[in-house]
């Protein structure tokens, strides 16, 4: 019998330790700079790129091909990531161990990130700035391109904060001026005096708003004045802006110690951006915060919704009949689809509880719903909803697991039994409400299906916490790592570039889970320490 | 009410000799003792309908005295002191019949608030039972639970209530560790002293010494003997010499019925019944 368990223990961690090193070895492939191989195809070979018998690209893949050939042998075939999106139409190409003629690691190839169409893999050739032509072969060629490259990023940050912070506290502003008169309209309290005010700052905004706008057509322009000319490796010489370009490295004349900062370089930006082109690119920092904001939401609801419904069904019910049928209800509701929750979240919350809201309070802004669509807080409240029942178990438990002993002398010093409850049975049950909090959030973190109803979207254009008045926006639609790992699998445009994204996705959402639960266990563990020996 | 004092004009408490106390005969100037402050009458208990623990035990127990309840094991020793400040509420499907009025109030009238009933009365269980709680807190606790804040007032009692229970200088470096580190006897000198810390009128006692050595369980009986000058104490012992050396007056339970209640010497040296003799001596089975 220790075997038989045994066994089905080591099957079960090995399941999740393979579970994770491929998760792990697929998603950390995304930020190590491999080098590029540049390859010389046989005549005729279908891999050929736009009739160039040569391409270059990262190896990202060595395997058979399903078919096998005429004679019945396997034939190896490896997937290169060519890059070059614009202009090939495609990133990824397979190729036959057996097309290829020759392969080079070429020193002075590169690899240049670009804000759109991915990676450029070519050859410099020149760069055309204002004050002339610099060719790849000059002597400062390199720190030139640096430092221009360094510029345009400047740049675009200085254009980001422009058009997102402060044309954008302008917009928010503006809506707030517009909807103080429509409330004043609906109100009756409309006076003259309201609506010159209202004009006047509005005129000024609207100055404002101009000469910001102008300034960021000229650095939108200045991005687009100077080029960066490279040759792919299929011989074609192409133009892109330099200010569309974001960083560039020499993939074969790396060091270790190089490849290692670069990979880091590029999990801490995966980490801290926003992503870009449709999701395939660029980090995913607001899915983190919203996926944490959420969690973080719902264990400010479930818990103290839980652990009142223990306490009532635990120490206060009469246990009967009605109370083993309640008890039933609530464990069969933690075996309700989740999907369900979420239908009921769009129907309760958003369209009822919501558009109520609205029109009671909102009525200005209608018909633009505020609480009457899909917003952080719904999506809280369904996940809580949904959780609620395993803070329930495990804080009955917790109770059910208090001493009579102590219970008794609480009662024989005189105390009233809710005093009993708070002085004796409660301190020393935190412990298991707060396992019940760690199984809540590690169901409620990692639920995509409810959400995609109650206001996750695919790009958030907003934080729900934020520098507006007033910070905290619970009415916003959000994003979330989950909702990004399906978005990335199945709605991207190119699957082959995502796939990665998506390892490097979940892997974030399994740590981040991680690190959710560990706060709650450690939480408990001091508490536990501190309960076993001091006041509570 | 009406049928209350019918009751007890039925029921005649059991002879018991006059109320001088050998250590109140002298002192004239004394407070005023009841010899009736706990009186039991006819009173029954079961657990379940079926299953009847006491048996029409009818008893007084006097004001500012020790009295000890013996007997074997199971007869309903503490199911009995348990229903003087009314424990047994917590359990379901227990019935009485019959009465017991405490300090002239009967105890089950409906309208009697439970709560301050035990405020009056002290406990301190068969099964040692510390809060979860620091040294400091657990003998605190029902004066915390009386809304009391004054730090001074609070550590005064703490030492107070230490010292009483023989546990003082143990503990008095470590008040604000957690009480469950104790050994068994110190927790159940802790329990001692929560159970006094708010100096109830009575003090139940069940086994108090179960498990402490001879020099804590002399300890505890001298503080029993100076309790009695301010409260009544009833405890439950298995120990003969301890019954002997505190108790003023004696009661013998067998299987749920009092066999015989009197003034401890007379147990002792003359029970009027052949099974308290027995039991006394050992020779029960
Ligand atoms: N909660 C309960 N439910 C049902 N029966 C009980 C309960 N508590 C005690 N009894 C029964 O009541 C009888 C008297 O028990 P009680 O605890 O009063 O005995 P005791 O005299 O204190 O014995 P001991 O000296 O062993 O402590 C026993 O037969 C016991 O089995
Ligand atoms: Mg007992």
């Amino acid at each position: 019998m220790v075997w038989f368990s045994g066994m089905w223990l080591a099957i079960g961690l090995l399941m999740i330790v393979t579970l994770l090193v491929v998760i792990v070895k697929n998603g950390l492939t995304l930020f190590w700079p491999s080098e590029v191989v540049q390859i010389e195809l046989v005549e005729g070979s279908k891999a050929s790129i736009q009739g160039a018998s040569t391409l270059a690209g990262e190896v990202r893949k060595r395997q058979d091909k399903r078919v096998l050939d005429a004679e019945g042998n396997v034939i190896p075939e490896l997937q290169l990531f060519v890059g070059n999106r614009d202009a090939y139409g495609f990133g990824f190409r397979y190729v036959d161990q057996s097309d290829i003629a020759s392969q080079v690691y070429p020193e002075d190839i590169i690899v240049a990130e670009r804000i759109e169409y991915g990676d450029i893999i070519g050859y410099p050739v020149s760069m055309k700035l204002a004050d002339g032509v610099i060719n790849a072969d000059a002597p400062d060629f390199r720190q030139r391109f640096e430092s221009v490259v360094g510029l345009s990023n400047d740049r675009r940050h200085e254009i980001e904060v422009i058009e997102k912070k402060k044309i954008g506290a302008i917009n928010y502003e503006m809506q707030a001026l517009k909807l103080s008169l429509r409330k004043a309209e609906l109100g009756g309290g409309l006076t003259d005096e309201l609506r010159t005010s209202v004009e006047q700052r509005t005129a000024e905004l609207q100055t404002e708003y101009e000469v910001l706008a102008k300034q960021a057509t000229d650095l939108r322009s200045a991005q687009k004045a100077e080029t960066f000319v490279c040759r792919l490796p299929t011989g074609v010489e192409r133009e892109v802006a330099l200010g569309d370009l974001m960083h560039f490295y020499y993939p074969n004349e790396m060091g270790y110690f190089d490849r290692v900062g670069h990979f880091f370089v590029e999990i801490w930006k995966f980490l801290s951006e926003d992503p870009r082109e449709a999701n395939t690119e660029g980090g995913v920092f607001p899915a983190i915060f919203g996926t944490f904001v959420m969690t973080l939401l719902m264990s400010l609801v479930v818990v103290p919704f839980g652990v009142v419904a223990a306490i009532y069904l635990r120490e206060y019910s009469k246990q009967g009949p009605l109370v083993r049928a309640v008890r039933i209800a609530v464990n069969n509701l933690a075996g309700v689809p989740s999907i369900v929750f979420g239908v009921f979240g769009l129907g309760f919350f958003v369209y009822l509880v919501g558009g109520s809201i609205d029109s009671l309070f909102y009525p200005e802004r209608l018909p633009t719903p505020t609480f009457g669509t899909g917003g952080i807080l719904w999506a809280s409240l369904t996940l809580a909803l949904m959780t609620v029942p395993v803070v329930i178990v495990s804080t009955e438990e917790a109770l059910a697991a208090v001493s009579r002993g102590a219970r008794e002398a609480s009662l024989a010093s005189g105390a009233s039994k809710w005093q009993t409850i708070q002085r004796i049975v409660l301190p020393a049950s935190v412990p298991g409400i707060i396992t019940g909090l760690v199984l809540s959030m590690a169901r409620g973190a990692g639920e995509v299906a409810p959400l995609m109803l109650v206001g996750v979207v695919k790009l958030a254009p907003t934080l729900p916490l934020d520098g507006d008045v007033p910070f905290v926006h619970l009415e916003r639609k959000f994003m979330h790592l989950g909702f990004h790992i399906y978005d990335l699998g199945f709605q991207s445009p190119d699957s082959e570039a995502a796939k990665p994204m998506v390892f490097a996705t979940t892997l974030l959402l399994i740590a981040l889970v991680v690190v959710l639960n560990a706060a709650a266990i450690i939480l408990r563990e001091r508490l536990r320490r501190k309960y076993a020996s001091s006041a509570f | 009410m009406m049928e209350n004092t019918e009751k007890l004009k039925e029921v005649k408490p059991m002879s018991l000799p006059p109320t001088s106390l050998p250590s109140s005969a002298d002192s004239v100037s004394g407070p005023v003792r009841r010899p009736d402050y706990i009186q039991v009458r006819d009173f029954s208990f079961n657990y379940t309908p079926d299953v009847r623990v006491l048996h029409n035990i009818t008893m007084d127990i006097p004001e500012n005295e020790v009295t000890a309840f013996i007997g074997p094991s199971g007869c309903g020793k503490t199911t009995l002191l348990r229903n003087f400040n009314r424990m047994n509420d917590l359990i379901d499907g227990i019935s009485h019949e019959g009465l017991i009025n405490v300090d002239g109030q009967d105890i089950f009238d409906p309208n009697l608030e439970v709560i301050s009933l035990r405020k009056r009365i002290g406990m301190v269980f068969q099964k040692s039972n510390p809060f979860p709680k620091t040294i400091y807190e657990n003998v605190v606790y029902s004066l915390r639970i009386a809304g009391q804040r004054d730090k001074g007032i609070l550590d005064e009692v703490v030492e107070r209530s230490l010292r009483g229970a023989a546990l003082w200088d143990e503990v008095k470096d470590r008040l604000q560790q957690s009480a469950l580190g104790l050994s068994g006897g110190q927790m159940q000198r802790l329990c001692i002293a929560r159970a006094i810390a708010n100096q109830p009128h009575i003090l139940l006692m069940d086994e108090p010494c179960s498990a402490l050595d001879p020099i804590a369980t002399a300890k505890i009986e001298e503080l029993i003997s100076a309790l009695k000058e301010e409260f009544t104490v009833v405890i439950v012992t298995h120990n003969m010499q301890q019954a002997a050396r505190v108790s003023d007056r004696t009661a013998y339970f067998y299987l749920g019925k009092l066999i015989e209640m009197d003034v401890t010497k007379k147990i002792f040296a003359n029970p009027s019944k052949k099974e308290t003799e027995d039991y006394i001596s050992g020779r029960f089975g």
